[in-house]
This record gives C-alpha cells, structure tokens and sequence, in this order.
C-alpha cells in the first residue's frame, strides 16, 4: 500500500494549477480530497508522475445561489453539501444524496468534483446530477468550458474531460417551488457504492407530471439519465399502475453490470423496483 | 472504608483510556533507531512453476539492503509448524518463501529489504519472476474428485487427511425413524479481518547473540517454542513480544511465514527488520476461516425424538497447513450433538487441499459449524413434521439432572440449563404474540420470520491431552515493598479485557484496590511461561490460575501477619485488606504490611523464604460448555431482497461472571461476526483461484449500521470445573448468532416452500427464492 514516487505540487492559485497541469500533461493528475485518487495509487493502479493538489484554492470551495442558480465548488466536500442551508433550501436532493456517500469520513474528506471526476459508474453524485440536468465547469490554461453532465460521462472511470482541464465547480437551475425529489440507493455492503442509485427530480399539477428528471448510476458502467422512462411519466397521471409500467423500461436495452455483489438481471430488477420506489417517495415526501 | 467488591460488577476496562486515546503500541507504533523495511513480493498465479528470478535490478536500486528468494533461503529456515495431530495427516513442507512452487495467490515469492519501507516496495517491482502456470483447483468438491489438478503433485490426490468421531449404531437409528431428513450446507469461506493486520518487527543482538521479535500474535510462548524450532535457534535466547494487538479472532492463533523469515533477516543482518502487512496481503496471505462444506442426515420419530445424526463433511484446507488447520473439523464433529441428548452420532471429515490460501481458527473455530448445521436441522426436522420448533428441542433437549452429561461424540458436558436460557429469550421476545403477529402480515403479503438457535459451545480450552501443545496457563500474583500487586499472565489479552477481570479477582482477594494490580502479560521475558488466548479459555484456564495464585499469596500473607501479630493464623480474620486478630479489633495488619514484612524478611516465621508471590499452573480437568438462546426476529422484502432484523434477543449462560459489561462487548461483538457470516460475508476465489474478494471494497464485514438493537440476559450457571465457576465467553456470540439469523429468514420464507439457503443471506438469493410465488 506504498504509491510509486512522485511530484507535488500546490499551486496557490487556479492560474498556476492549470498551467502545471498543462506542463505536466498525461503525467499528471489533480487531487481534491484524494479519496479516489490515492486509493488507486497505494495499489499502484494509479502512478502519475505529478500530483497537482487543489487544495489552497479557497475559491472552488464555496456554494452559492445566484439568480436561481446553485453553484457548487469542486472543492466543496460531501460533508458540506450534506449540511449546507443554501444546499438544504434550494435542492434538498443534493444534500440527500451527499448523506447517502460512503461514511462520516468519507464525506468529511471527500469531494463533489473530485468524486464526479472520477467517473466511477456507482459513484452517488452521477445520479443526481443528472435528474437535475447540472452543469459542469472544465477549466484550462486556455479558458473554461460549461458542459452538460449528460455528455460528461463516457464509461468507467471515463469523461469527457480534456488531460488539460479542471474540473473547477458544478450549477444547478434552483428547482421551482414545489418540486418533489427523492435518492433510492442500494448499497453495495462493502464499498457503499451504489448496485443501483436512482435520482429522482419531479414537478406535478395535482396528480399529473408535468416534467420528471431521473438519474441512474450503478446500474450500467455509465451514468445514464432515464429519458423513456421520464416520457412515459410526463403528462401521465402519477398512479402506482402508471408509475410501475413507466419504470419497468429503466433497464431496457442496457448493458447492466455483473459482478459478485449482483447479476446483471439483478440490478436490472432492483433498477427498476427502485425506480418505482423512489417515485412514489418523492411524490410522499 | 471497606474495599468494594469488584467480581460481578461492571468496572470499566482499564485499558480503554489509552486505546481510545490512540495511546497504545501497536507493531507498527514502535519506534526504534536502524530499522530495515520488509516488502514481500507475492504470487499472482493459484498455482505456477517458478522457473527462475531475477533479482539483480532490485538489488541494483539505492537504498536496497538485500533481495532474497526461496532458493537463497535454502533449508536454512525449517518449515512453518503444524501442531495437529492426526495419523492420516499429509504434511507438505511449508517454506517461508516459495520454493520451486507457488500454489495459491499472495504466497511469498521473495522479500527486498531496504532502510525505508518505499525503497522496499519499489525493489518488488524491480522483481521478475519466471513463472509457468499450472493448473489450478478453487472448488473444494472438485479437488476431491479424481483427475482434479494436484497441488501437491507428490501425493495422488488433494486429500490432506481424514477424521472421524461419534458413536452409535446409524442403520439400526434409520431403520426405527419415522422420518429421515438430509441436507447439504456449505460454510463459506470467511476472512477474519482484523482492524490491526499481522505486522512483524525482528531484531538480533550480535553481542548477546539474542534474537527479540515483537509480533502481533495471540500466543507468543508458543511463537517462541515454534521459531527455535524453525530457525535451529535456542528458545532461551529468543524473546517473544506481543505488543498492543489489535485484534486476533484466531487468526493470530498461527505462526506465519513471515514471522520465520522476518527472524532470519534480522539474524542474517545482524539488525532490526520491520515488516507491516497491508489490508490485500492480509486478504491474500492470513488464514481463512470455515471453508466446510457437509451433508447432514437426522433420523427421527414422529413425536420428534431425534434417534440419530450423521453428518459427513469436507474440509477445504487451502495449499498448506497452517498450525491448526486440521484441528478445526474435530471441534464440529465433538460438538456436532449440540444441546440434544442423541444417542447415535457420526461425525466425517475429509482435507482436501486447494490452490488457495490455507483455513485455521476463525473465532469459533469448528463449533459454529457444528451449530448451524444441528440447529438448522432442527429447524428442517420442524418445518417436516410440521411441528414448532420450540417444542422440538424442549422434545430434545438435555434436562438439567442429566449433567454431567455424555454425548455420543465423546465429550462429557459440565454443566448445564438450556430450558431456563430458552424459558427466558421466549418471554423476551414475546413469542406467543410473534407467531399470531407473523400469520397476520402474512395475509398482507409481508414476511416475518422468527429463528432460533439454542446453541451450546466448547470452551476453557482445555485439558492438555486434548490439545497439540498443552492446554494448561500459567498465572503469578506477587506484592513488592510497597504493597502494590503484580499479575503475570500466560494468556496474551488482545481486546479481552483480562487487565481488568483479572485484577478484579486480585483485588478481591488480597484486599487491595484494584489502581493497586499491574496485569503484565505478552512478553516471554517477563511471564515465564502460557500457552496464550483462544478457544475462550482466558478466564476459565488463564483466569482460573491467577485466581489460585492469589489464594497462595493470601495464605502466605496470613502466615507472616500471624508471625507478626504474635497469633496462630486460626485466630485471624481477613477483612477489606485487613489481618486482625478475632476479638481484638484494633490489634491488626495490613496486607501492603506484610508485603513490607516480606521483603524486610526479619519477621518471617521460621524457614519461611521472603517474598510475597506465587506461581500457578493451572490445567484445567475438562473443558466448559456454555450454551444460550439466541432468537432473532426479521421481516423480508421479497420484491428487494432485503432482510431487516426486527428484534434480536440473546440469553447467554457463560457460567459465573466477573464483569458483565465485558461479557456483554464479547456477546455484541461475537454477534456482529455472526451476522457477518449469515448476511454479508464471503471470500470469494474464481475457479482459477483468483482472489476476487481480494478488499475491504469487495468483503462486506458487518458495520455498526447493519446491527440491530440487541437485548442480552444471562443465566449463570456455574462451571464445576474450576474453582471460581467461570466457562468463558469469547465466541458465544459468533457460535450462536449465525443459525438464529438464518432460522429466522427461512422461516419468513416458508411460504414460498423455501427449506434452507446457504450463507451469506444475500438479496439477490433471496429475491430467486421468492420468484417462484407465494406457494
């Protein structure tokens, strides 16, 4: 559990981080909390040459709501998001989710970008997200990009992140007043990874969605937001037959994962129990 | 001010300030000028041929003090030890580092030494190994079967030895049943996972010529007897130490390979050597636990009278035996009669080897085993003669008069009242109202389940002839100067709370506050002599000799107080630390007196020697047999998967006890390993003997979120065996725990025509029982 050798760097402002990251191109790497990061280089599945450590960067560590906007720092740790008012007030789901991520420990160290980053296909953050259709900011040397969490996850451990860029914060639209959210999260016993997390983020005018955002993670090795089942749902009374039908096309035409903590039919069942479950706590909560 | 009495009552363990502290010695804590750093190099194949190694680019790099293979090691170092005796026993030769062979993944290929544990890990891969892959075996059954893939290709087959036991005539007990029930189990494997992993620190004396090895180990007199051996090194010149030890449930019962190869890197270098184990060597490379699997049959009349059982099993013994590794089947088969009076038993066991690392004592070691197949046979005989299964073991049970009690299977139990533990969990748990609470929501399509284990174990381990390497402990009670005791013990605490329970019993006794008793133990150089802990037997074995070692220092004490006072001992009482002369109140000694007087020695009594202590080696005349109700409440989610415990009750009979709040950390703690082992636990190895479990993100050991409330009561009573009346408690939870959870589920699940499911109890098996519908 001993990393291979490596270069430290702290720059003390983003300008300087981005540009070390430029020069150290795929040698390098950006550590946050270091809760995906390190892991992966004491097994030395992980040895980049160069350790570029965000951790003076005060400014990415904020939240704030800004014109209907809640912006989140990729600094900003599971922890905070879990107990932030400005979280709590404007998109319970978020905090939600943050209090369902690893342990107290976990949450206390790790980070929403550095977790988001990192692209695991069971990590929490991916699903919620996504049923928020939340923006991502990618900083470089050359300038930041906004781009849609939708096209940010490819695959395992795979974004659409550039070797040169940060990931430096995220936004969400603030919900409109009356929206109902709810994480349903089967955990994987040993990681506390999820086997299947389903995001749900709906708007209704008295027992009809009028629009429905549900985020996915676990199941597939991407993040996935459920659009077939979201269309059935929106204009659709929300009954329990309704609901029931609209989530049992969760799994359709996924490739579900398999492993030792669940068959691929499994979660592909447990994805679509979820998605039902966590529907009808979103419409009782 | 009388001096409290201390036994029974909940004192706080004197250990816990400086563990919660962080203030403790682990291995790895210590810290000392000149250490080398041990990496080890592993191999990644279940089984290979090593064609060659080359080391001279890990030699080559700064900082590197040496690298050594097998081959460098030659027979310089001996075999690791086996201490069970069996007459059928093969016996492969065990080297500390792989020789010609590699037969399972994370055996030792080659070691690199360097002055900072980096440079160590660097020189690994710098390594290159040769190997030519061999084919492997994973599965236990198929090992077994002919034509399987040798792992030791000295041998024709995989089988490492066989065993049997029991008694009875089980043709005739066929021929009388009105019933016959049979089912398989499988006990998977477990990792007993430790929070401090092994870690080894050697250091030779070259002047002295004296070899000092600190290790985290549960028996450092037996370490030293079994390194002398391997090493050709004197055991008086060797010093065993047991630091803080963070954890061993059994698996720390061993001797390692590392622990010979880190003593003959010291020695070779005439230096310290520091070797931590990492949590994927400890996954890989510290013995497994369970690894049985067996098929059971029970005949039985129609009233429920169990005629007789035969359980024949296997036992998946991994590439190599470790020092306990076939001792383990004998513990389930001698326990196989559970707390049923059966008049025919018969117990088989079968060793096979497999390409993966080796089974040994797991905390319960064999008995837990031997429960949840008797006790889940219990519940499959209920379930087929549709009887409860309350009353089927009140139908069985052994009565309080029949103790002492001989079982089938040889072993005499002491003693016993298993309706008085069962009487008392039943009317905790309401169980008259959970039966009716159950018929209800099953109406409503939901599915609660009660289970029950009315378990009894094995402990106080145990008389000498039943054990390889002695089975007795060694206890010393001494008083200096200043009247402060000391207690030196043979038992090796490592979490039990033996500094605490042990001064209890002193200060009781002597009268002295129990700020007063230092509990020394874990060093071969300060206690002369132990066998260590396991098998619960530090109260009852080690316990047991430091209570009798007390009694001798008291008795010496009145004989210096009746010097001193001018009396015969005949007029003395003995009082809150006090000798006084009966009817003459103010005309006394202390006991910090006469430990003065004893040492001044101008008033001892004639040819008496000075001092105040004694030495007691206690062996004890059988083992104990605690026993318990455990009964657990759970609620299934049959479209999930999910089993949620509802209610847990717990009524253990440990004997005697001498502090209740310990008894009670031992039963939680042995509860959460149970229900490891029913919901969440598996080492998993594909079939080419990859370690798939091979991490804490893959091995789900139970967490404080996934235990429910537990409720705990006790009976008491007492052993006959040792003097204080004490059994031992260290595994009770674990042993119990498991078939109680798994009744319980299985019971939920009657409805769908479920009769058993191997462990662990995960969802998604679950989930496949219930698909079949509601039948």
């Amino acid at each position: 559990m001993i990393p291979a050798a490596f270069d430290y760097i702290v720059p003390d402002s983003l300008e300087a981080a981005a540009a070390s990251l430029a020069e150290a191109g795929d040698n390098g790497k950006v550590m946050a909390g270091g809760h995906s990061l390190l892991p992966m280089m004491k097994l030395r599945l992980a040895q980049p040459g160069v350790v570029i450590d965000l951790k003076r960067l005060d400014s990415l560590r904020r939240i704030q709501v800004d014109g209907g906007t809640l912006r989140i720092g990729a600094l900003v740790t599971h922890h905070q998001v879990e107990t932030s008012s400005e979280v709590k007030d404007n998109c319970a789901l978020l905090a939600r989710v943050a209090g369902s991520i690893g342990d107290p420990q976990v949450r206390n160290r790790g980070t929403i970008g550095g977790s988001v980053v990192h692209g695991d296909p069971a990590a929490d953050w991916p699903a919620a997200l996504l049923a928020m259709g939340a923006e991502l900011t990618l900083t470089s040397s050359g300038g930041a990009r906004s781009m849609a969490a939708g096209d940010f996850f490819l695959g395992p451990l795979t974004t659409a992140i550039e070797a040169s860029e940060i990931l430096t914060g995220l936004s969400v639209a603030v919900p409109a007043a009356g929206t109902r959210a709810a994480y349903r999260k089967v955990k994987q016993k040993a990681s506390g990874f999820a086997i299947v997390g389903i995001a749900v983020c709906l708007q209704a005018d008295g027992d009809t969605c009028t629009d429905v955002g549900i985020g996915v993670t676990g199941l597939a090795g991407t993040p996935f937001r459920a659009t077939a089942v979201e269309d059935q749902l929106r204009g659709k009374a929300l009954t329990a037959d309704n609901i029931t039908a609209a989530a049992a096309g969760v799994a359709d035409g996924v490739d579900a994962l398999d492993d030792i903590h669940a068959s691929g039919e499994f979660r592909a069942h447990l994805a679509r129990l979820n998605t039902a479950r966590a529907i009808q706590d979103a419409l009782g909560g | 001010m009388p001096v409290s009495k201390l036994v029974g009552t909940k004192v706080k363990r004197r250990e816990d300030p400086r563990l919660v502290q962080g203030l403790s010695h682990y291995v790895d804590d210590l810290r000392m000028a000149d250490v080398m750093h041990a990496a080890i190099l592993r191999s990644p194949h279940a089984h290979a041929r090593i064609n060659g190694i080359n080391t001279d680019a890990a030699r080559a790099l700064s900082g590197v003090v040496t690298v050594l293979t097998g081959a460098d090691i030659g027979d310089s170092v001996g075999s690791v030890p086996c201490a069970a005796a069996n007459p059928t026993l093969r016996t492969p030769p065990h080297p500390v580092l792989a020789q010609d062979e590699v037969r399972y993944v994370g055996e030792p290929v080659a070691v690199a030494v360097a002055g900072d544990s980096y440079t160590a890990r660097d020189a690994l891969d710098l390594i290159e190994v040769d190997y030519e892959p061999l084919p492997a075996v994973s599965d236990l059954e198929k090992a077994l079967q002919p034509g399987s893939p040798l792992v030791h290709s000295q041998w024709d087959s995989n089988q490492a030895f066989t065993f049997e036991c029991g008694t009875g005539d089980m043709d005739k007990a066929r021929a009388e049943a009105d019933v016959i029930v049979k089912q398989k189990f499988i006990h998977q494997r477990l990792a007993p996972i430790p929070v401090e992993t092994r870690g080894v620190v050697a250091r030779y004396f070259p002047g002295e010529d004296e070899l000092t090895v600190w290790s985290s180990t549960q028996i450092p007199h037996l370490l030293r007897a079994m390194l002398a051996l391997m090493l050709n090194f004197p055991e008086h010149r060797i010093r065993i130490i047991a630091p803080e030890v963070g954890g061993g449930f059994g698996c720390k019962l061993n001797v390692y390979r590392e622990e010979g190869l880190l003593a003959h890197l010291a020695m070779k270098l005439k230096g310290t050597v520091k070797w931590i184990e990492g949590r994927r060597e400890n996954m890989q490379a510290t013995i497994h636990g369970r690894g049985q699997v067996g098929t059971v049959e029970a005949a039985v009349k129609k009233d429920g009278t169990i005629l007789g059982v035969t359980y024949d099993s296997l036992l998946d013994t991994g590439a190599y035996h470790q020092l306990l590794t076939p001792g383990m089947p004998p513990l389930t088969g001698l326990m196989i009669s559970g707390s049923y009076k059966i008049p025919t038993l018969k117990f088989t066991s079968t060793g096979g080897f497999t390409n993966k690392v080796a089974t040994d004592a797991y905390r319960g070691a064999g008995r837990p085993e031997a429960t949840l197949v008797i006790e889940r046979t219990l519940d499959l005989i209920a379930r087929e003669l549709d009887m409860d299964p309350v009353e089927l073991r009140r139908k069985n049970f052994a009565q309080p008069s029949d103790f002492p009690l001989q079982v089938a299977t040889g072993l005499a139990y002491d003693s016993g009242n298993y309706q008085a533990a069962l009487d008392r969990a039943l009317e905790m748990v309401g169980y008259q109202d959970l039966r009716a609470e159950q018929q209800r929501l099953r109406e409503q399509g939901r599915y609660l389940g009660i289970g029950f284990s009315t378990y009894v174990e094995i402990c106080a381990m145990g008389p000498s002839a039943a054990l390889p390497a002695g089975g007795w402990e060694s206890g010393t009670v001494r008083m200096d100067f200043t009247g402060k005791a000391t207690v030196l013990t043979g038992v090796s605490p490592h979490g039990q709370g033996e500094e605490t329970t042990f001064a209890q019993i002193v200060s009781d006794d002597l009268g002295v506050p129990i700020e007063d008793v230092a509990v020394l133990h874990g060093d071969t150089a300060v206690v002369p002599n132990g066998i260590g802990t396991f098998g619960s037997r530090g109260i009852s074995v080690g316990g047991t000799a430091v209570y009798m070692a007390t009694q001798q220092v008291r008795e010496k004490a009145e004989a210096i107080a009746a010097n001193v006072l001018e009396c015969s001992t005949d007029d003395l009482e003995f009082e809150d630390g006090k000798f006084t002369v009966k009817g003459v109140p103010d005309k006394g000694i202390t006991i910090q007196e006469v430990a003065l007087q004893a040492h001044v020695a101008t008033k001892l009594p004639a040819g008496m020697e000075p001092g105040l202590q004694a030495t007691s080696v206690f062996e004890p005349s059988n083992f104990t047999f605690p026993f318990g109700t455990h009964i657990c409440v759970v609620e299934v989610d049959t479209q999930s998967g999910e089993i949620e415990i509802k209610k847990y009750v717990a009524v253990d009979d440990c004997g005697k006890v001498i502090n209740p709040m310990i008894v009670d950390g031992q039963v939680q703690g042995g509860i959460a390993q149970g229900l490891g082992q029913a919901l969440l636990e598996e080492v998993v190895y594909d079939e080419d003997g990859q370690l798939v479990t091979g991490s804490l993100m893959d091995y789900a050991v139970a967490r404080a979120e996934d235990l429910p409330q537990l409720e705990f009561d006790r009976t008491e009573t007492p052993s006959p065996v040792n003097p204080m009346g004490v059994k031992g408690v260290g595994e009770a939870g674990t042993i119990g725990s498991t078939p109680s959870i798994v009744n319980a589920v299985v019971d939920a699940l009657a409805p769908f025509g479920v009769k058993h499911i191997d462990l662990p109890l995960k969802p998604e098996k679950i989930w496949r029982l219930c698909q079949g519908g509601n039948k």
